[in-house]
């Protein structure tokens, strides 16, 4: 019982990584983009690259994805989509699906159809006992850096400069452009970021689910639960989120194997009735 | 060459905007042209292959992609989850012929497609008030989760649609009790065709009417329509039925003309390929599904003859490449290929 609720937790932190990048993209230049997880299979294909043919540590595959990613993001941000902030909805799915597609064919030619895992290190492997549940090291130190990490981009947002800039072009990007807030250079860097954690979040996750080319389609589901359940508008919102998403999925495949597929679908469709703006959105307008 | 409608008076504006829906000579050759396409490669000259069944299923996915245009290039909703409607339809055609065996009412062609439209029609009616809720991301999801859960659905009730293998054993009746379904394919073409061209002519009438201005008033800004007295939900109820039972129909096309049915045809990636083949193809202008879905299956023959794996990346290519570059797709490159040639024309 416990173990599950770990294992769904350390999912669900993982999931929070992979997501708020789209999650901060989408709220601040009302961008779908439904590429986000091309940029983790990249960070993700870099680490197991660069573990299983170059035999270089793990923990220097994850700062190596997270730049990479971050590089990539930020190239195919000035060179591409920023013809498409101005076009409609339509366009922007149509535009992403087609780089994920082509993602997918790139990864696949250079990498084989597969499935890909790696060998974590030692001191990462092996299971410890705590309260009675066994629980994977890997599970822990998931936890672990991605609670870290959403410590550090809580404070970023809400403590520094740069932070209360991106939340006032979030919240109005016209009126911030207004009071001198470069909302382009500042969606340059978030998107950059947001892959690049995008990317992090792709390498920690081939110790967990494996890749292989069809991973940007699989998981945009759960990034698009993730941001409709959670909204797009904080921080805190897509974190609960992926938690309920990593738990409930986990454990739905767990305890009813057969109807595992449905819970988290029916999930989103009821979120979405219930309450379009998401679950931790206050209702506005 | 139009037929102007005659103009009443006192009717001035609504007529002058309905004028000019007659059929233009284009479109008398379009579907000339599918008639011809059936002697061309219905196996009667020596030496070009057959292909009928793959003008069929050209023609599923035409009708798939023209449904599509009701909903998006007409009412302007995004959708992401057409495929929902086509795959039910599929299903609901192979079981009634697999119930039937063959004989009369379940195995007959056009039952199973009345059987189809209804069932399609009525799972778009009962989703179509989530669909009037919220943004084009709540939208997008909303339709993809419907689609996502009939896959699902469709895996796991295995005692009834064969799981993950797909429906076995589908026998179709003759069309009308005459003509049976041929290994040429020349029945299958020739009844899709004409399948296709009812809900065609169908579509047209409904894009050329009152009703189908209103739509465009509502894609065009909702809140605007709204004021001037257009019952928004109600149009959207109506066209987002419509246009589900006629991808139903499309479903079960595929499902007759193939004997068979698989969760292939309830997936993601038909939902996303008929989108594609519609933007491709042109939206909002009828043809452009049919064009696209013409263009798509014989790209993805040559392609993928030359690299078989890789053909997703050049289809994504095309994708990026029509959303930076052009607008309208095919149908829209053609008319601003005219619009420059009249003006040239004009020119001294």
């Amino acid at each position: 019982m416990l173990t599950i609720l770990f294992d769904g937790v350390a999912y669900g932190m993982l999931l929070f990584v992979l997501a708020i990048g789209l999650c901060v993209t989408l709220g601040l230049m009302n961008f779908i983009n439904l590429a986000h997880g091309a940029f983790a299979m990249a960070g993700g294909y870099l680490t197991i690259v660069m573990m299983n043919r170059h035999g270089i540590s793990f923990y220097w595959g994850l700062p190596a994805a997270f730049l990479f990613s971050a590089l990539l993001g930020v190239i195919l941000e000035r060179t591409l989509y920023v013809h498409l902030y101005t076009k409609s909805h339509l366009d922007q799915v149509l535009f992403s699906i087609g780089l994920v597609f082509m993602a997918t064919a790139v990864v696949d030619y250079f990498m084989g159809a597969n499935q890909q895992t790696i060998n974590l290190p030692p001191s990462l492997e092996g299971r410890v006992t705590i309260l009675g549940a066994s629980i994977g090291v890997y599970r822990i130190f998931t936890i672990i850096l991605c609670g870290l990490l959403t410590i550090g981009l809580q404070f970023v947002l809400s403590k520094t400069r740069f932070g209360s800039r991106l939340r006032a072009a979030v919240d109005d990007g016209r009126v911030a452009r207004g009071m001198g807030i470069d909302v382009t250079k500042i969606f340059a860097i978030t998107f950059a970021f947001g892959s690049g954690l995008a990317g992090l979040g792709g390498a920690l996750s081939t110790g967990i689910i494996s890749m292989d080319p069809t991973f940007p389609l699989k998981y945009m589901i759960y990034f698009l639960i993730v941001i409709s359940v959670g909204g797009a508008t904080t921080i805190t919102g897509p974190f609960f989120a992926s938690l309920l998403l990593g738990v409930a999925d986990v454990a739905g495949k767990y305890y009813v194997p057969a109807v595992g597929g449905f819970i988290i679908y029916t999930i989103m469709v009821a979120v979405l009735i219930l309450r379009p703006q998401g679950l931790f959105t206050k209702a506005s307008r | 060459m139009s037929m102007t409608q005659p103009t009443k008076p006192g009717d001035g504006a609504g007529a002058r905007m309905l004028a000019g829906a007659g059929w233009r000579w284009y479109e008398v050759l379009f579907w000339l042209a599918a008639i011809g396409l059936f002697f061309i490669f219905g196996d009667f000259i020596p030496g070009i292959p057959t292909r009928l069944m793959l003008l069929s299923e050209i023609i599923s996915l035409g009708l798939l992609a023209l449904s599509i245009d009701l909903v998006l290039g007409y009412a302007g909703v995004v959708t992401l989850g057409q495929g929902a409607f086509f795959g039910l339809g599929s299903y609901v055609a192979g079981i009634m012929a697999k119930a039937g065996m063959g004989a009369f009412p379940l195995s007959d062609p056009l039952i199973g497609l009345a059987a189809a439209a209804a069932v399609s029609g009525l799972a778009g009616f009962i989703t179509s008030f989530l669909v009037l809720r919220g943004s084009d991301l709540t939208r997008l999801m909303v339709t993809l989760g419907v689609a996502l859960i009939l896959a699902e659905l469709a895996n796991q009730m295995r005692w009834l649609t064969g799981g993950a293998d797909g429906l076995q054993g589908v026998i179709m009746g003759p069309v009308l009790g005459q003509w049976d379904f041929d290994l040429w394919g020349r029945t299958a073409y020739l009844y899709s065709l004409a399948v296709l061209f009812i809900c065609f002519w169908i579509s047209r009438r409904i894009v050329n009417s009152t009703f189908g201005l209103s739509l465009k008033a509502i894609k065009g800004n909702a809140l605007r329509a709204r004021a001037i007295g257009v019952p928004v939900n109600a149009r959207l109820i109506a066209i987002y039925t419509i246009a589900a039972a006629i991808a139903g129909v499309a479903g079960a096309l595929l499902a007759q003309t193939t004997q068979s049915a698989s969760p292939d045809m309830i997936a993601f990636h038909r939902s996303a390929d008929a989108l594609l083949i519609l933007v491709f193809g042109g939206a909002g202008y009828l043809y452009g599904g049919l064009i696209g879905a013409g263009l798509f299956r014989v790209m993805q023959d040559v392609i993928g003859g030359i690299t078989l794996q890789y053909w997703q990346f050049w289809l994504g290519l095309v994708l990026v490449l029509l959303v930076l570059f052009v607008r309208g797709g095919v149908i829209g490159l053609l008319e601003g290929w005219r619009d420059r040639m009249t003006r040239k024309g004009d020119a001294p």
